[in-house]
């Protein structure tokens, strides 16, 4: 692949200091005041004109919520958050029924550009399959908080698939909303996902009718864009008995000096004999050099194989966020199902990820796969954390889990923490791990074939994720490389 | 007409260990020059110190090419200026094809000599090309770099990248071990289409069977840490049958 090539001369067109897109879109927006009350729960469900059933639900979270503590577990180190000192709600002012991208704020579009995603192209690129043999995209463009622009809605619903903004699923098909959301991530899960429920401004609906292959990836780009929004999606995916989607998210944010927070919830239902794969690249705000001003990431993605011989599959490329929070995982409730974890987490400067997934193997012969790939530079810390169970019925569970790690510089941390649980003797559970420093050999060697120490390690870091970037969509393979490679810039000495 | 590689008193030493000793040696145009010696006695670390290997201390004297001083530069400039190395032990890239790394090494060179860089369709004509003269499938190009490859698969592998590459001074670190008969050559016969009046090249090797292919105009024995003699390829012939014995009882 010229890939590699490719990203290095994008790192070299892209002449912003540390983090490439801080830019801000000026935009105006309309926000609710600060803090968190009954009365913002109210707010923004008025707001999204939402039914009656879905304020309890949420006004429900939120006083389970009060009760609850932010976790502490996890390698990660940052100042108390104060959740009154944030905005629950804020919508562009503007908010335009829109169904084609000429029609979208040309302030938006931008942006877009700057970020190297323009729109149009993403037009081009989605367009009807072409010469080439390129399939579809179809773009649900997220800007803030609540949808703006959404295309290919039409083919989309030919095959019958539904593909909208949460908040219009919730007045169009209230009852199929009704019975899946929070199926997967109840509204008492954990402190984020409960804070999530109570507020979360909006996020993307799928559902997969039975027997439906989704004609086209289908893929989102998120975006923070408001000064101390607290930023909650929720996004519900269901692929009913032999469907099949694939569902692309991505993101990059704004430089800003506030912490923001960012607690999404992401929940996958696939009953019997359906596919969904879920890919992610992660680039929010890291912060400045000196973690200053990052994204706090505290994210909840769950999915379940609800139905015997479903599948799912994770991967994600995660870069950016001052700190990471996520543990994207799969229930293996069908006999037979299957689950999957690709993940590739690279940190630098003062970041701080922990990260892993959870297989829980509750039904028969289920199997699960986890591949991870942390990369830790500058004065970062890594963390894998993943948890393997299989329950006492999950007779024939199987687990292969696959950890490496890779180090560049001597002040960086990794580390590795493996929770296995089998309750049955008849489970197979696999672990292997690795880390390594990034071999100084292995840089002279292609520093002596003419290339530049970054473009070295550019070059040996993608060799290192291959396995990873594989499981992604090609367009999204490419992003990802790009911006391995611009997270990485500087980290050599 | 200065040499195109001009050696000076080259001392160096690693880990605070001087290995280099006052290395003198100049390089015509065209010339290829034959370096044999006893194992351990600084053959390799010559090598690594032309290509400017960051581990090694240059401790004194210098290294030109063109009459420029290269010490200074790093690695990776010294290659684009045209020096190339075949690595006695070529390094392992996992999940980096050959295709992909020799295209991004060729238009990184090209880069830094102000040159147009070129297209992929180019480069892996180009690529292809020179596999096939050297016997390697094309599949191989797909593999990762030197990944799983036997030694004389990854000998070939650093012909090819020295034909794409085209370097002005060549260095051959045992470019033979690990060669069966018939791939010795099939990469002696690279090599030498490789020589032209405007390329020089140092050919490190144990063993004269290799300078029956690839003939050198002159031929050196070093010997701890500097060369002790200097004669022509009627040399290689002499060391074969009588070894290094005198040599190193001399230098000591
Ligand atoms: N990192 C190091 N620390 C200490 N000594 C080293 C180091 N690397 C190399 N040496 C020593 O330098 C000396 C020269 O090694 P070099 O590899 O240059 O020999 P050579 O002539 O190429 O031998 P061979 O014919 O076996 O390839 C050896 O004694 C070796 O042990
Ligand atoms: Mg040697």
């Amino acid at each position: 692949m010229a890939a590699v090539q490719e990203t290095v001369d994008h790192v070299r067109r892209i002449d912003v200091e540390q983090y490439k897109y801080g830019f801000e879109t000026k935009i105006e927006s309309e926000k609710a005041p600060k803090g968190l009350s009954e009365d913002i729960v109210r707010y923004i469900s008025a707001k999204k004109e939402e039914p009656e059933w879905m304020l309890e639900w949420r006004l429900e979270a939120y006083r389970r919520w009060l009760n609850m503590r932010e976790p502490n577990w996890a390698r990660v180190d940052y100042p108390p958050i104060d959740y009154q000192d944030l905005y629950y709600y804020s919508a562009p002012k503007k908010r335009p029924t829109l169904n084609s991208l000429d029609e979208v704020d040309p302030e938006i579009l931008k942006t877009y550009e700057k970020l190297g995603i323009p729109l149009q192209e993403q037009e081009v690129l989605a367009g009807v399959v072409g010469a080439d043999g390129r399939p579809k995209v179809a773009v649900d463009a997220v800007f803030d908080s609540v949808s703006i622009a959404t295309t290919y809605k039409e083919e989309l619903a030919k095959a019958g698939v539904i593909f909208m903004p949460i908040s219009e699923a919730l007045r169009e098909y209230p009852d199929l909303v009704r019975k899946y959301l929070g199926s997967v991530v109840p509204s008492t899960d954990n402190f984020f996902a409960t804070l999530n429920s109570a507020v979360f401004s909006d996020g993307s609906f799928v559902y997969v009718p039975e027997g439906v292959r989704c004609p086209m990836e289908l893929s989102t780009y998120f975006r923070i864009n408001e000064e101390k929004t607290g930023q909650f999606e929720r996004t519900l995916i269901i692929a009913d008995k032999g469907a099949y989607v694939s569902y692309l998210e991505g993101c990059t944010a704004p430089k800003r000096d506030e912490n923001q927070l960012h607690a999404a919830v992401v929940e996958l239902v696939a009953l019997d004999d359906a596919e969904i794969k879920y890919s992610t690249v992660q680039n929010w705000y890291p912060g400045d050099a000196d973690g200053k001003g990052g994204i706090y990431n505290f994210v909840t993605k769950r999915g379940d194989c609800r139905g015997a011989n479903a599948k799912i599959a994770w991967t994600q490329v995660e870069t950016g966020s001052a700190i990471t929070w996520k543990y994207p995982s799969c229930i293996l409730r069908g006999d037979n199902s299957s689950g999957e974890f690709y993940s590739i987490a690279i940190s630098s400067g003062r970041q701080q990820v922990d990260s892993g997934t959870k297989m829980i193997h509750l039904g028969k012969n289920t199997t699960s796969r986890i591949i991870s790939k942390g990369i830790s530079a500058g004065r970062s810390e890594n963390t894998y954390r993943g948890l393997v169970s299989a329950h006492q019925k999950a007779t024939g569970a199987r687990n292969f889990t696959n950890c490496d790690s890779l180090l560049i510089g001597e002040e960086c941390g990794a580390h590795t923490v493996p929770y296995i649980e089998a309750r049955n003797a008849s489970t197979q559970f696999e672990h292997e791990a690795t880390t390594s420093k990034i071999s100084e050999e292995m840089l002279f060697y292609c520093m002596q074939r003419g290339l530049s120490s970054e473009e070295a390690v550019a070059l040996v870091v993608n060799g290192f994720v291959s396995d990873v970037l594989q499981q992604l969509p090609m367009e999204f393979a490419v992003e990802a490389q790009k911006l391995i490679s611009i997270s990485l810039e500087g980290s050599v000495g | 007409m200065t040499p195109l590689l001009q050696i000076k008193n080259l001392q160096a030493e690693i880990a605070g260990k001087k290995i280099l000793h006052g290395v003198n040696l100049d390089i015509g145009k065209g010339e290829v020059h034959a370096i044999m010696g006893p194992n351990g006695s600084g053959k390799s670390t010559l090598s690594y110190v032309l290509a400017g290997k960051p581990d090694y201390d240059v401790t004194g004297g210098e290294v030109l090419l063109d009459g420029a001083n290269i010490l200074d530069m790093a690695a990776d400039e010294r290659a684009a200026a045209g020096l190339f190395l075949a690595f006695q032990y070529p390094l392992e890239i996992p999940g980096v094809t050959t295709m992909t790394f020799l295209r991004a090494a060729l238009n990184a060179q090209r880069k830094k000599r102000g040159e147009p860089e070129l297209s992929s369709p180019e480069i892996l004509r180009r690529v292809r090309t020179e596999a096939e003269k050297l016997g390697i499938d094309p599949e191989m190009l797909r593999r990762p770099v030197n990944v799983g490859f036997s030694g004389g698969e990854k000998k070939r592998a650093e012909t090819l990248q020295m034909s794409l590459l085209e370097p002005r001074v060549c260095v051959l670190d045992e470019t033979d071990s690990g060669l069966d008969i018939d791939a010795l050559k099939v990469v002696a016969d690279g090599v030498n289409r490789l020589r032209s009046p405007d390329r020089s090249m140092i050919v490190i090797t144990h063993y004269q069977r290799l300078l029956d292919y690839i003939v050198p105009d002159v031929v050196h024995v070093f010997s701890k840490g500097h060369i002790v003699r200097t004669g022509g390829k009627e040399l290689a012939l002499e060391l074969e049958a009588n070894g290094y014995a005198e040599y190193v009882e001399e230098a000591a």
